[in-house]
C-alpha cells in the first residue's frame, strides 16, 4: 500500500516536471489564432470594425469581444474565411461598421492642397508623401483604400478613385455553363 | 548528328489546316495611314514612353524605353508623326485598355541611321543590351525578352531553334523558313555564339517538306554544324519543353527552365529577328502574320507593327459568314474582343473563324472520369482532377495537383469527350490564385507598415519625453548650482518640489528677459526728434506726479492732452 502510493507519487512527480519543463522549453511567443486572424484581415487598417487596425480587430475576435462581421473591405469572403477558421457561424456583414465597396485609393487634388499635412498623419500605413505648406500626394501603390485621410482634409481635396482593372491585374472568368442557348 | 528522337507524354492530332495559307509567300502588307504601338507589348512588360505629341518619328526610333528586368525598347514601325499618345485597346482577351503612340504615317517610310552591331567587337553585355534596345522577344507567341533568355552565357550545350509550328492553320514560320533560311540560320549562329552553344538543332515538324528542304540546303551552304532534325507532327510538339524532350530527351521538371538543363530555345522567328538586329541594325518593327481561316485570300504578311487588326483583315477578304476573328492559333488563341486592336509583336495568326469552320461546342455535360485529357496531357498532369477543384474554387487544391504545371495547350479540351472548356477553368484558377497573392503581398505591406509607423510613433514620443526630461534635469543642475543666490528666500518649499523650482526659475528668466527688452526705435533719430522726445517724457513725468496727487484725473487722458500729435 505505502510501496504503491510512493510510485504514483513519484510519476507524479516526474510527469510534474516534464510537463513543467515542456511548457517553459516550448512556449508560444503570442497568440497563434491572433495571427491567423489577422492573416486574413484585410489590413486596409481603416478601422470601420471600431478597433485601431486590423491587429486589436483581431485579438478582439480572438478574446470573443468581437463579432466577425465587422470588417467591410474583408467582405463576405473575409467573413467566410473567419468563420470556417473559428468554426462559427457565418453572419451578413454588420450594416452598422459599412458596406462592401470595390477597392479604390485616394487620389489628392493637387491643385487644392494646401499642405496642411493633416492627411499625411492621418494615414495608417505612411502612403502620403508632403510638407507643411507644400503640396502632398497619395503614393499609389502603398495606398490601402481605408478613407482615414478623406474626413481630415479642411478643404476636401482627397477623393477616392476605384482602382480599374488593368491588363495585369485581369482575371479569366469563371466558365459559364450555357445550359441552353437563348433561342 | 542526332541518333533517335524522343516522345512527350500525350499529344493531340488535330487537322493542320496549313495548306490554306502555306503556299502563299510573305508579301509586304501595305503601311496604313495610322498606327497605334502600345508600349506596353504584353501583358508581362511595359516601356516607357520617350516622344512627344507632335515628334517627328523615323522608321525604327525608338519611342518605348525597356522598363524593368523584363522589358525590351519598342519603336516606330514607319516615319511619320506622333499625334497622340493615349489609351487604346489592347489585343488581349481582355480587351482593356494599355497607353499607346499614336503614330500617322507620312508613307516615305524611312529608316533610322542604321549600322551593323559588331558583336565580336563588343562584350555581351552589350550585345545582350543591344537587343534589348532592338526590342527582340521571342516571336513565337509568349514574347518572352530574349536577352533574357540569353542570359549569363555559361552552362548552355545545346541550342535549339524551334520551327515546329505545331499549332494549327498558323504557317507564318513555315513562310520565314522557306524564303528567308539563310536569315534565320546565320541569326542562329549569332544567338549560339551569343549563349555559347557547341551544338546547334533546328527541329521543324515533318509536316513542311518545304521548310525541312529550305532549311537543309541552307544549313549545307553556310556549313557551321547545324542538324536541322524533321520531328513528327504531334500537337504540342513546338512547346518549349515538349520540342527539348524529342531533341534531346531531357524532360524539364517543374520550375527548372531548359537553361539549368544546357538546353535553350528560340523560335526561327526570332532569330530572323535577331539577325536583322545585328547585321543590319535594324531594330524588331515588323513581324510576318498569318491570315487564314474563313476568308477569301488567306496568305502571310510582314506587318508593320501597330497595324489595326481590321486594316489587315481587309487584305484577307474575310467571307460574310465569319463571326469572330481569333488572334492565334485555334487551340491557344483567344477571340478577339475588338478589332481596332493593333498587331503587336506576339501576333502570329488572325483566323477567321466562321460555324462552318469551328462549330461552336455543344455544351458542356459532367465529366465522365473517362481520363482522356490525363492521356492527351503532354505535361502529365490530370487535368479532370484540376477541373474539379478549379470548379469548386478550392484553389490550394488544385496547386497541389500542379496546375502552374499546364501550358494551357488546349489537348484536354480538345479530347474531353463532355465538351467541358478545361483551360478555361485552369485560366479561371490561376489567375485568380495570381490576384490572391498580389492582394496576400499587399496586405501584407500594409501590415508592416502600419506596425512601423505604430513603432514610429511610439519611438517619437520617447524621444520626445527623453528631449525634456533631459532639458528638465540641466535646469535643474543649474538650479542646484546658483540656487542659493536666485531662488528667493520666501520660497523655501520650492527646494522641495523641483517642479516649484523649475517654474519659479522659468518666470524669473522670463521677468529679467522682459527687463532688458527696451524700446529700441527711439536710437537713431536725429538730435532734433531727440530733444523733442526727452521734451515729451520730462512733461508726462510731470503729468504723471500730477495725476498722482490728484487721484481721479485718469493718468492716460492727462498724457493724450500733452501729446502734441493727433
Amino acid at each position: 500500500m505505502f510501496t504503491a502510493i510512493l510510485v504514483m507519487s513519484g510519476i507524479a512527480v516526474v510527469l510534474g516536471l516534464t510537463l513543467g519543463y515542456a511548457a517553459i522549453r516550448f512556449k508560444v511567443e503570442g497568440d497563434p489564432l491572433v495571427e491567423k486572424i489577422d492573416a486574413i484581415l484585410p489590413q486596409t487598417q481603416c478601422g470601420q470594425c471600431g478597433f485601431p487596425g486590423c491587429k486589436p480587430y483581431a485579438e478582439a475576435i480572438a478574446n470573443g469581444e468581437a463579432e466577425i462581421n465587422q470588417c467591410p473591405p474583408g467582405g463576405e469572403e473575409g467573413i467566410r474565411k473567419l468563420a470556417d477558421l473559428l468554426g462559427r457561424e457565418f453572419k451578413p456583414l454588420s450594416e452598422e461598421h459599412g458596406v462592401e465597396k470595390p477597392k479604390s485609393v485616394a487620389v489628392i487634388d493637387e491643385q487644392v492642397c494646401i499642405g496642411c499635412t493633416l492627411c499625411i498623419q492621418a494615414c495608417p500605413v505612411d502612403a502620403i508623401v508632403g510638407a507643411a505648406k507644400q503640396m502632398h500626394t497619395v503614393v499609389e501603390p502603398l495606398c490601402t483604400g481605408c478613407e482615414l485621410c478623406v474626413a481630415p482634409c479642411p478643404v476636401d481635396c482627397i477623393a477616392m478613385v476605384a482602382v480599374g482593372e488593368t491588363v495585369q491585374t485581369w482575371k479569366w472568368k469563371y466558365p459559364v455553363v450555357e445550359i441552353r442557348k437563348a433561342a | 548528328m542526332i541518333g533517335r528522337l524522343f516522345k512527350f507524354h500525350g499529344g493531340v492530332k488535330p487537322d493542320a489546316h496549313k495548306d490554306e495559307s502555306a503556299g502563299a509567300a510573305i508579301r509586304k502588307a501595305p503601311l496604313p495611314a495610322r498606327l497605334i504601338v502600345p508600349l506596353r507589348q504584353s501583358a508581362r512588360a511595359g516601356a516607357t514612353c520617350i516622344v512627344e505629341v507632335g515628334q517627328r518619328v523615323l522608321k525604327g526610333e525608338r519611342i518605348g524605353e525597356a522598363e524593368g528586368f523584363l522589358g525590351t525598347a519598342v519603336h516606330a514601325p514607319t516615319s511619320g508623326t506622333v499625334s497622340a499618345i493615349a489609351a487604346h485597346p489592347m489585343a488581349h482577351p481582355s480587351g482593356l485598355d494599355t497607353p499607346c503612340v499614336e503614330i500617322e504615317a507620312d508613307g516615305e517610310d524611312r529608316w533610322i541611321e542604321r549600322a551593323p552591331f559588331d558583336y565580336h567587337a563588343a562584350s555581351r553585355e552589350q550585345a545582350l543590351a543591344w537587343l534589348r534596345d532592338c526590342g527582340i522577344v521571342g516571336l513565337g507567341g509568349a514574347t518572352f525578352p530574349s536577352h533574357v533568355k540569353l542570359g549569363r552565357g555559361t552552362g548552355i550545350e545545346t541550342l535549339i531553334l524551334n520551327g515546329a509550328e505545331c499549332e494549327p492553320w498558323i504557317t507564318c514560320d513555315d513562310r520565314l523558313m522557306r524564303e528567308r533560311a539563310a536569315e534565320i540560320l546565320a541569326g542562329a549562329t549569332i544567338l549560339r555564339e551569343l549563349i555559347g552553344a557547341r551544338e546547334l538543332m533546328i527541329g521543324v515538324e515533318d509536316n513542311k517538306p518545304e521548310a525541312i528542304a529550305a532549311m537543309k540546303e541552307a544549313a549545307a551552304a553556310s556549313a557551321h554544324g547545324v542538324s536541322i532534325v524533321p520531328v513528327p507532327a504531334l500537337y504540342p510538339a513546338g512547346g518549349e519543353k515538349q520540342l527539348i524532350r524529342v531533341l534531346t530527351g531531357i524532360e524539364i521538371p517543374y520550375g527548372k527552365l531548359g537553361a539549368d538543363y544546357g538546353v535553350q530555345c528560340f523560335n526561327v522567328g526570332t532569330a530572323h529577328a535577331v539577325y536583322r538586329a545585328i547585321a543590319h541594325g535594324e531594330p524588331l518593327v515588323s513581324r510576318v502574320v498569318t491570315l487564314t481561316g474563313n476568308c477569301a485570300t488567306p496568305g502571310n504578311w510582314e506587318v508593320a507593327l501597330g497595324t489595326p487588326v481590321e486594316d489587315l483583315l481587309a487584305l484577307a477578304h474575310p467571307k460574310a459568314d465569319t463571326d469572330r476573328y481569333l488572334m492565334g492559333g485555334p487551340m491557344m488563341g483567344f477571340a478577339m474582343p475588338r478589332l481596332d486592336v493593333p498587331v503587336v509583336k506576339g501576333t502570329n495568326c488572325i483566323i477567321s473563324a466562321s460555324p462552318g469552320l469551328f462549330p461552336p461546342a455543344p455544351p458542356e455535360q459532367p465529366c465522365i472520369r473517362c481520363t482522356e485529357c490525363a492521356k492527351a496531357c503532354p505535361v502529365e498532369l490530370q487535368p479532370f482532377e484540376l477541373y474539379w477543384f478549379s470548379r469548386a474554387k478550392n484553389f490550394g487544391k488544385a496547386q497541389e495537383y500542379n496546375l502552374f504545371d499546364c501550358i494551357e495547350c488546349g489537348a484536354c479540351t480538345y479530347v474531353c469527350p463532355s465538351h467541358i472548356p478545361l483551360v478555361d477553368y485552369f485560366r479561371f484558377s490561376k489567375s485568380e490564385i495570381w490576384a490572391r497573392e498580389r492582394d496576400k503581398t499587399a496586405a501584407d505591406q500594409a501590415r508592416e507598415r502600419f506596425e512601423f509607423r505604430n513603432f514610429r510613433q511610439e519611438r517619437e514620443k520617447a524621444e520626445k519625453a527623453a528631449k525634456l526630461a533631459a532639458k528638465a534635469a540641466e535646469t535643474r543642475a543649474r538650479l542646484a548650482e546658483t540656487g542659493a543666490t536666485e531662488t528667493p528666500a520666501a520660497e523655501p518649499a520650492a527646494a522641495e518640489d523641483p517642479k516649484k523650482a523649475l517654474i519659479a526659475a522659468a518666470l524669473a528668466r522670463a521677468k529679467a528677459q522682459k527687463a532688458e527688452v527696451r524700446p529700441q526705435n527711439t536710437d537713431n533719430l536725429s538730435p532734433e526728434t531727440q530733444a523733442e522726445i526727452a521734451d515729451i517724457e520730462a512733461r508726462r513725468k510731470v503729468l504723471e506726479a500730477a495725476a498722482v496727487d490728484t487721484a481721479p484725473q485718469p493718468a492716460d487722458a492727462a498724457i493724450a492732452a500733452a501729446e502734441p500729435r493727433p
